[in-house]
């Protein structure tokens, strides 16, 4: 088998053992934590019948172990339970939301990323001289900002002050798509300016490191055009890490959308996850929790998927 | 001591002021945290009766000067004390992996690894799901999960420096592993660690407040700056703009102790050891 | 229009009063400007080579880029004018420049591992000046890549354009990299140091690979190298610099054998050291006995059953290339790699082979010294700290007493008073290397290893250092391992001998032994490996030698 293959199929393996692991981590964090579960859902003047039939309810009687393959072989099973809070069939629920979320952020990812490498460009070019210092200076303040603060100041200013965009991104399967693209449009500019900033900081320091190896050097000493050592000696050279740049951001970006479809009110993953942990309502918290994560693991994979397949010294073993 | 830039200072004098106000802010509040004063949202600025409040009153009438003065106590110590939970957890782990190496190595490292394979807001809120939030339990929540990052620090600056022939000189003297780590790898460690620490406190600015705005931080009575943005957002839509003031004062703090933290960064990365640094 | 008498009374490099300068950014403080290069001129003539040398700091690198009017991060070509075929390539333009670099002017750099992109085929690389100068058709590229391989001595000529830079070794990389500098057929060639990284049995091949490259072309040549031996083969003129001004300008002939320069004669006295060999005196301090170790998780063996022994007061040389398990023996007697196998016997005990299980007594007695003198000292300890803490440790000095004792060893080392309060960063390479040396002696040992002490210094600040260790030898009666791959070294200081290949001693003795034929065939590849300085050693030597190298 060649050594790329075997690498990337042991890479999955390892992501699968991680998600498994993940998933323990998250049953043990709601499960096994000290004191009662149901006492902790139902708070302290909760009566002893009540917390009986919740316990029975949650199936807290049986020990942990069968509870945790009971689930996750219902989650294999695309079973995700029933919510506590109103009964209802938890898989439904996030189906709709899910594609919400992931409406949301794929118009964030499609203009941070482009824009993100372009103006990484633009600093690596202009290097220490005004355009890079602004960027560099810009990018330490919105670092500094957490989403929600970067989202009611968005807000304030553009449908308060100037009444451009409507403060509430909700959105029905009724509306045209440029009805919901004009709807998430706010949120998305929030997600956009969040992520932007680390995004294009680190592709400014990835391009950075491949433009000071003594290949170029040699690119320029063989008296090409500066276009020409970008696009054949530098860019090759870039793909892994600007890709591994990218997609620990959009990593960043699934945190970013949970606290951003609050703030706007949007029907997404993040705010049902959001509403469901003030109801201490558990098996939904699990649910949300592990696609989170298996999405967060996912791009990461994705990563590491792409800097295998990017370097020469794997791709062409001696 | 060489000198110190603009920004730098600006920094210094800012988060400066905000600990000033953080430790006294018992002194330094007008009125009580929870004291009804005034109408709801009474607001100061361009209004046609002006507010006799500096900042107005927030959406029940209470004065938020002096909720932004308790709030700004509040958020600073939540901050201040996980990154010293973090800090402590994560360095001595980090240092101790890093020393002894071998299997306490592995099975720490691929612990943190799990841990920081899935989002900290994520995992913070599948824990705080079922916990009762009180101070200490956000204190060690957020602080156990950042650990993991001031650990692989921690660990991977000690291992370069346990390999450096220096340390190796002071294993051929004789010398024991106390005085490896304290007198050998801490004071070269120092400096990323200083620098990482002030990335920590605004991370967990940013987090408190998240968390808190969320509804699954600080919890009333008592209220930070995250949770003050919640009370007040809904009088945003009618362009009351009492929720954007801890909002401001949230980025000020962060950019602030960013300036200065970029700055420690900025020095010890050009600097070998020896002097200043 | 030029006639083509013009052409041929011009020459092909002249340049003019050079002035170099470099901006450099002192954390915390204004940037600097400092002047690197201070009126040089210098001119090459069609198919010649000038050699440029110096120590690092002489600014020979810098001078040999400005030849392409190419500055390395904040370095700016601020005076003089420099011309290549008669033309004045400041006054080109960007446009200029990029016609003059890959065709007229290429370069080879010290590291091809670095200077080639990883992710492209050699061939691609090595005809892409050609190509994009438009200077031939690619097939015609191919070709005289193909044809250049060959000359160089490259394996699989045909077939070697295919591999990536990481698939062959560094020597291999190295004549890769000439060829890509003489594929445009360029009238001129920068070689800047294209032998120094590579092991000395290697060096040879490649550098009479060099030199007969340039003389069946016909290129001009600037060869830039630290090495006065190595720069003596190629060139046919020498220019020695020194911080950046020139001190003499010559013939070969006249540099090597008749110096009008003071530095010069330092230059070319360098090697011609000798040390008298001390008669064996009896029971040795230390003796290992068939020591054989290996790395965790590498099933072969680094040492294979290695036996010496080192006298009091003498000097034992262990000389190898790299990876011939040389460092690995001074690992496993100082403990920290201890051996599978076999004894070492210090000072009449047997040292445990693990370093947890030595006493204080035999920590003390032995100590070691490390190639780079850096990092081998703790950036954040003082002089007096760093000294100081053996004198603490092994023999409870406090204060005052500590103090004085310091300032002793200061003065032994030649470095006396005003460098207590100092930090490592703030001493030139050869006082920290003595800094070390003091810290040892601190301890008052019976044997000090020295691991490739002199390899990271310039050529004079290392015969210092080495002349300080055979004084402090006489005074201290103190016994040397000596590592090193460099034979004129081992000529200066040693005693015995113990020559090492691939983890095995393969010969082993007196110096006057060790050194007196007949040789085994390894020997005499490392022995006459070594450069020397005279007109037409190379040609000699590969005439002549028993064995090829092995890590070409």
């Amino acid at each position: 088998m060649h050594p790329v293959v075997k690498l990337i199929a042991q890479r999955l393996a390892l992501g699968i053992l991680l998600l498994l692991a993940v998933s323990v981590l998250i049953f043990a964090g709601t499960e096994m934590l000290p004191g009662d579960v149901a006492q902790a859902i139902l708070g302290q003047s909760a009566t002893e019948t009540a917390l009986r039939n919740l316990r029975e309810e949650m199936g807290l009687n049986q020990p942990a172990l069968t509870r945790y393959f009971q689930w996750l072989w219902g989650i294999l099973h695309g079973d995700l339970g029933t919510a506590l809070s109103n009964k209802k069939d938890i898989a439904t629920e996030i189906g709709a939301r899910l594609g919400n979320t992931l409406f949301l952020a794929f118009w964030a990812a499609v203009i941070s990323v482009p824009l993100a490498i372009g103006l990484g460009l633009l600093a690596v070019r202009y290097r220490n001289r005004w355009p890079d210092k602004l960027i560099s200076g810009v990018t330490l303040a919105t670092i500094s900002l957490p989403e929600f603060v970067a989202g009611y100041i968005l807000m304030y200013l553009l449908t308060v002050k100037f009444r451009i965009f409507s403060p509430i991104s909700t959105i029905y399967d009724s509306m045209s798509f440029g009805q919901k693209l004009n709807a998430i449009a706010l949120p998305v500019m929030v997600l956009v300016l969040v992520v932007l900033a680390h995004m294009m900081r680190m592709t400014r320091a990835a391009i950075l490191n491949v433009m000071q190896s003594a290949y170029i050097e040699t690119a320029e000493l063989k008296g090409l055009r500066p276009l020409t050592i970008i696009a054949r000696h530098a860019f090759p050279n870039a793909i892994a890490p600007v890709v591994n740049v990218v997609m620990l951001n959009l990593a960043y970006l699934v945190v970013g959308v949970v606290v951003v479809e609050v703030v706007f009110v949007y029907p997404g993953m993040g705010q049902y996850l959001v509403d469901h942990v003030t109801k201490r309502d558990v098996p939904v918290v699990q649910a949300c929790g592990l696609i989170f994560a298996a999405v967060y693991i996912g791009l990461n994979i994705f990563a590491d998927v792409i800097s295998i397949l990017a370097n020469p010294r794997l791709r062409h073993p001696k | 001591m060489s000198r110190i830039p603009v920004s730098a200072l600006i920094g210094l004098v800012m988060t400066g002021a905000f600990f000033f106000t953080a430790i006294f802010a018992q002194w330094l509040a007008p009125y009580g945290l929870n004291e009804a004063v005034g109408d709801v949202w009474e607001n100061p600025f361009w209004s046609s009766e002006p507010s006799q409040y500096l900042l107005g009153t927030d959406n029940i009438g209470r004065d938020l000067l002096s909720r932004m003065i308790y709030g700004c106590q509040i958020t600073i110590l939540l901050a201040t004390a996980s990154s010293a939970v973090a800090f402590l957890t994560g360095s001595i782990l980090g240092f101790t992996a890093a020393v002894v190496g071998g299997w306490v190595d592995q099975a720490l490292s691929r612990l943190v690894d799990l841990f920081m394979s899935l989002p900290s807001l994520i995992l913070a809120l599948v824990i705080l799901s079922v916990l009762n939030v009180t101070l200490p339990v956000l204190i060690l929540v957020m602080g156990l999960l950042d650990s993991t990052r001031v650990y692989r620090l921690a660990r991977a600056v000690a291992v370069d420096i346990v390999v450096m022939d220096y340390v190796e000189a002071a294993r051929l003297r004789g010398e024991r592993t106390g005085w490896i780590i304290f007198r050998e790898i801490l004071p070269n460690a120092l400096s990323p660690l200083v620098a990482e620490l002030g990335l920590r406190f605004i991370f967990a600015v940013l987090f408190i407040s998240t968390l808190s705005f969320l509804g699954l931080g600080v919890q009333p009575p008592l209220a930070d700056w995250g949770g003050m943005v919640k009370e007040n957002k809904d009088g945003l839509v009618y362009g009351i703009s009492a929720a954007l003031v801890p909002a401001i004062a949230i980025a000020v703090l962060a950019i602030s102790v960013n300036l200065v933290a970029d700055w420690i960064l900025n020095r010890t990365t050009s600097l070998k050891g020896g002097r200043n640094g | 229009m030029i006639s083509m008498r013009d052409m041929a009374d011009k020459p092909l490099l002249d340049i003019r009063d050079l002035q170099i300068e470099a901006t450099v950014y002192p954390p915390g403080e204004k940037p600097k400007t400092m002047t690197l290069v201070h009126g040089v001129s210098l001119t090459v003539e069609k198919g010649k080579v000038l050699g440029l040398i110096g120590e690092s700091g002489a600014g020979k690198s810098t001078i040999g880029l400005s030849s392409m009017a190419y500055g390395r991060g904040g370095v700016q070509i601020s005076g003089g004018e420099i011309f290549v075929n008669g033309r004045d390539i400041m006054k080109g333009g960007a446009q200029g420049l990029r016609a003059l670099r890959g065709k007229e002017v290429t370069y080879v750099s010290q590291s091809a591992a670095a200077s080639f992109n990883p992710a492209k085929r050699l061939m691609e690389q090595v005809i892409e000046a050609s190509l994009v100068h438009g200077l031939m058709s690619k097939a015609e590229a191919e070709a005289r890549a193909v044809g250049l391989f060959r000359k160089l001595g490259l394996p699989n000529p045909e077939t070697i354009g295919d591999r990536y830079p990481h698939q062959v070794s560094g020597g291999q990389l190295q004549r890769a990299m000439t060829a890509m500098a003489l594929c445009p057929k360029p009238d001129l060639v920068v070689f800047d140091e294209p032998t120094t990284a590579l092991d000395v049995t290697t060096q040879i091949d490649v550098l009479m690979a060099i030199k007969e490259a340039i003389r069946d072309t016909g290129v001009a040549a600037l060869y830039i190298t630290h090495d006065l031996a190595v720069v003596a083969q190629v060139s046919d003129q020498i220019m020695v610099l020194r911080n950046g001004k020139m001190v003499e300008w010559g013939t070969t002939d006249q540099i090597i054998n008749t110096p009008r320069e003071e530095y010069t004669r330092a230059l070319v006295s360098v090697r011609s050291h000798e040390h008298a060999e001390k008669p064996s005196s009896g029971d040795p301090v230390l003796k290992v006995e068939n020591v054989t170790a290996r790395y965790r998780s590498v099933p072969i063996d680094v040492l294979k059953n290695v036996s010496v022994e080192i006298e009091p007061g003498h000097t034992l040389a262990v000389v190898g290339e790299s990876g011939s398990g040389k460092s690995t023996l001074a690992r496993a007697i100082t403990g920290l790699l201890p051996p599978m196998r076999g004894q070492m016997i210090f000072n009449g005990r047997t040292l445990s082979n693990d370093l947890a299980g030595r006493t204080k007594e035999d920590l003390r007695e032995l100590q070691m010294i490390y190639q780079m003198a850096d990092v081998a000292m703790n950036p954040r300890q003082t002089v007096a700290t760093i000294i100081g803490r053996p004198l603490e440790f092994y023999f409870g000095l406090k204060g005052a007493e500590r103090d004085r004792r310091v300032q002793e060893l200061l003065d032994q080392i030649e470095m006396g008073k005003g460098f207590a309060d100092r930090y490592p960063a703030e001493l030139s390479g050869g006082q920290k290397q003595r800094v070390c040396i003091a810290r040892s002696l601190a301890a008052k040992p019976k044997l000090i290893i020295c691991d490739e002490v002199t390899s990271a210094l310039d050529p004079l600040v290392a015969e210092g250092i080495l002349k300080l260790l055979l004084d402090l030898q006489k005074l201290e009666k103190v016994a040397y391992l000596f590592i090193t791959h460099d034979l004129a070294t081992v000529r200066a200081i040693a005693d015995s001998i113990a020559v090492m290949y691939k983890g095995q001693v393969v010969r082993y003795g007196t110096k006057s032994d060790v050194l007196a034929p007949p040789f085994d065939d390894y020997t005499d590849l490392l022995l006459s490996s070594v450069p020397e300085l005279r007109l037409g050693w190379l040609e000699e030597v590969i005439a002549h030698r028993k064995m090829e190298s092995a890590g070409n």
